[in-house]
């Protein structure tokens, strides 16, 4: 921790950064997000297991963007974002200074968006073994069992849109939910308008999402929401062969063709 | 009227939910899901859950559901045909276990859908309903009610309130006429009152701001610098407008499915960017901290000011919600020593 405050308050000195994105310590044992801008105020900055909250959400935001040059403290799934945003042209590699966060909770040392590859190609990405577990029980639903699953699962949902204000991939201004001229999905938190808002999140995130549960976690009302986008993450391994959020020069898998591909209806 | 003491012994209070359901009466109780507690319609007191010191989502449902139809619309020959909602379909229903400030709650609601327009659908629901009360035993670190007046045990608001006393049984306490009505239907489960100390039973929820001073410091404070500060973290989901018990925001949806549709109104919030976008392009409230600035203000300066209420009941509900921990009572007392 007192590598991850010097490094933050070194780079507010020295301005190399107007903010640093870190976690702090919150109300009742929570932790939030911090955005220190002075050097002494580095000195809330905290790192520990209670720290999981993706903050690559926050390149996103009006307010930070416009910070110009920033620090984060950077996760692997906060870096996986990262790469993944800066490969659909959303982020520049030299207005961040990235504070990585190993699986130990030590301070890294990522000098840039190669450097970041480079880390990230030694690391593994698997999902919690309880989310695992729940998602072969969905593989071996049945159809009518998968569809009773998530009515019931969705069905509390009142669009509250958390799950999509944590992602770090939502960053559309527009969101196609609303837009409505046609109106794609009803607007209404009710059946069909919770299942198209959801399924249709879920193909919105496919071969982007990093898998970071954020959306899952946000849920006011324990929907797990994230477990849709962690089986599209599967289907694109298995599929295509490619893992979204590991090089920041990566084509969208779903909207490139190559020859190889092996459907056949566009040859 | 004066307040009528009864008390209801546990097992009573079984049979007059039953009573209740056999009258044809919804009975909306909190049944708990994983950790998260809903109202939620009831069959037999045993699917209620006790476990909660708030609700997840507050009970506004029942006056104002999440999505409601307002009318109907079919394009034929003769033109188009509406068809407004019938409010003498809303069930007679009861609200139990809701929490002394839950009730409270239904005055911002009951305001604001009177301030100009009568709003119908909201009123004959309300009308259909009677709320039976559970003071707090205990709080958490998130209740506030006591700095916005309130507390465990405030009558106000509820038909019946329910107090857990020795034993496990409940000193009931009849507050309104709509109380009295369902004391006297099921008056075979009330018995005379036990005199417990009610006070003993009851959580004691330390005062955090003073209400008062707030207000008028609220009033003052649009071009104040804490917005901004507290707001970088809010990531502007409707989280919090979505589990409080007074806000009241809503959004009017046209659905259609062919010639036919609906007009239903869905629950909004002034959280969302979209939220105040015009058509030109414009948004008065560009960025979240204006919007964050919205949501306080609105309940703490422009409602006390034009509906004579203050809009929070300090039930905590938006910041137990919080993904991020925007936490209400950490900024209004921040805005209090501002």
């Amino acid at each position: 921790m007192d590598d991850l405050r010097k490094k933050a308050k070194d780079l507010l000195e020295s301005q190399a950064v107007n903010v640093i994105i870190g976690y702090g310590e919150g109300t009742s044992g929570a932790v939030r997000a911090i955005f220190p801008r002075k050097a002494e105020e580095t000195d809330k900055l905290i790192y520990d297991d209670r720290c999981t909250q993706n903050l690559a959400v926050y390149l996103m935001k009006h307010e930070i963007k416009h910070m110009e040059k920033k620090g984060i403290v950077a996760t692997i799934p906060a870096m996986r974002s990262i790469l993944q945003v800066a490969s659909e042209y959303q982020l520049k590699e030299d207005e961040l200074v990235i504070l990585g966060i190993g699986p130990d909770g030590k301070l890294v040392d990522i000098p840039g968006f190669k450097a970041m590859e480079d880390y990230l190609a030694t690391q593994d990405f698997g999902i919690q073994e309880d989310d695992k577990a729940i998602l072969r029980k969905i593989d071996a639903m049945s159809m009518e069992e998968r569809w009773s699953f998530w009515k019931d699962e969705l069905s509390p949902c009142f669009k509250c849109y958390a799950c999509r204000a944590a992602c770090p991939m939502c960053y559309c201004t527009r969101c196609f939910v609303e837009v409505n001229t046609p109106q794609w999905i009803p607007i209404s938190a009710n059946e069909i308008g919770n299942f198209e808002w959801h399924l249709l999140r879920a193909m919105h995130l496919a071969g982007r999402c990093i898998n970071c549960g954020e959306c899952g976690r946000a849920c006011p009302l324990e929907i797990p929401i994230h477990l849709l986008t962690y089986k599209m993450t599967e289907d694109v391994q298995t599929d295509f062969g490619v893992t979204a959020g590991l090089k920041a020069d990566m084509p969208s898998v779903l909207s490139t063709y190559k020859l190889e591909d092996k459907e056949t209806f566009i040859r | 009227m004066d307040i009528e003491r009864k008390l209801i012994k546990r097992a009573s209070l079984g049979k007059l939910v039953e009573q209740l359901r056999a009258e044809g009466k919804v009975v909306l109780a909190p049944k708990k899901k994983k950790n998260v507690v809903f109202f939620e319609p009831i069959n037999t007191i045993d699917e209620m859950s006790t476990d909660y010191i708030a609700t997840t989502q507050s009970p506004k449902a029942a006056a104002f559901p999440k999505s409601d139809r307002i009318l109907k619309f079919e394009n034929g020959k003769e033109g188009i045909k509406f068809e407004g909602q019938p409010t003498s379909v809303y069930p007679e229903t009861v609200v139990l276990g809701l929490r002394p400030c839950d009730a409270t709650g239904f005055d911002s609601l009951t305001a604001i859908f009177n301030w100009d327009y009568k709003d119908q659908l909201y009123n004959d629901r309300l009308a259909k309903t009677t709320f039976i009360g559970i003071s707090c035993a205990s709080c958490d670190a998130y209740c506030f009610c006591t700095s916005v007046k309130g507390g465990p045990g405030n009558t106000h608001g509820t038909d019946i309130l329910l107090t857990a006393v020795d034993g496990g049984d409940f000193l009931a306490e009849i507050v309104s006429e709509k109380g009295k009505k369902l004391a006297v239907s099921g008056q075979q489960y009330f018995e005379a009152d036990s005199g417990a100390d009610k006070e003993k039973f009851l959580a004691n929820v330390p005062v955090k701001f003073d209400v008062d001073t707030l207000v008028p410091k609220a009033q003052n404070s649009f071009e104040s610098p804490v917005w901004l500060e507290q707001s970088l973290r809010c990531i502007g989901c409707g989280a919090c407008a979505y589990v409080c018990p007074t806000c009241a925001c809503f959004d009017m949806q046209d659905e259609t499915t062919g010639s036919k549709g609906q007009r239903v109104r869905c629950w909004d919030s002034c959280g969302f960017g979209l939220f105040t976008l015009h058509t030109s392009g414009h948004n008065p409230r560009e960025v979240q901290s204006a919007r964050w600035r919205q949501r306080v203000l609105h309940k703490f300066s422009y409602m006390p000011e034009r509906l004579n209420v203050v809009g929070c009941i300090g039930c905590g509900r938006c910041s137990r919600a919080c993904p991020v921990d925007m936490n209400l009572s950490e900024h209004l007392v921040n805005l209090a020593e501002a």
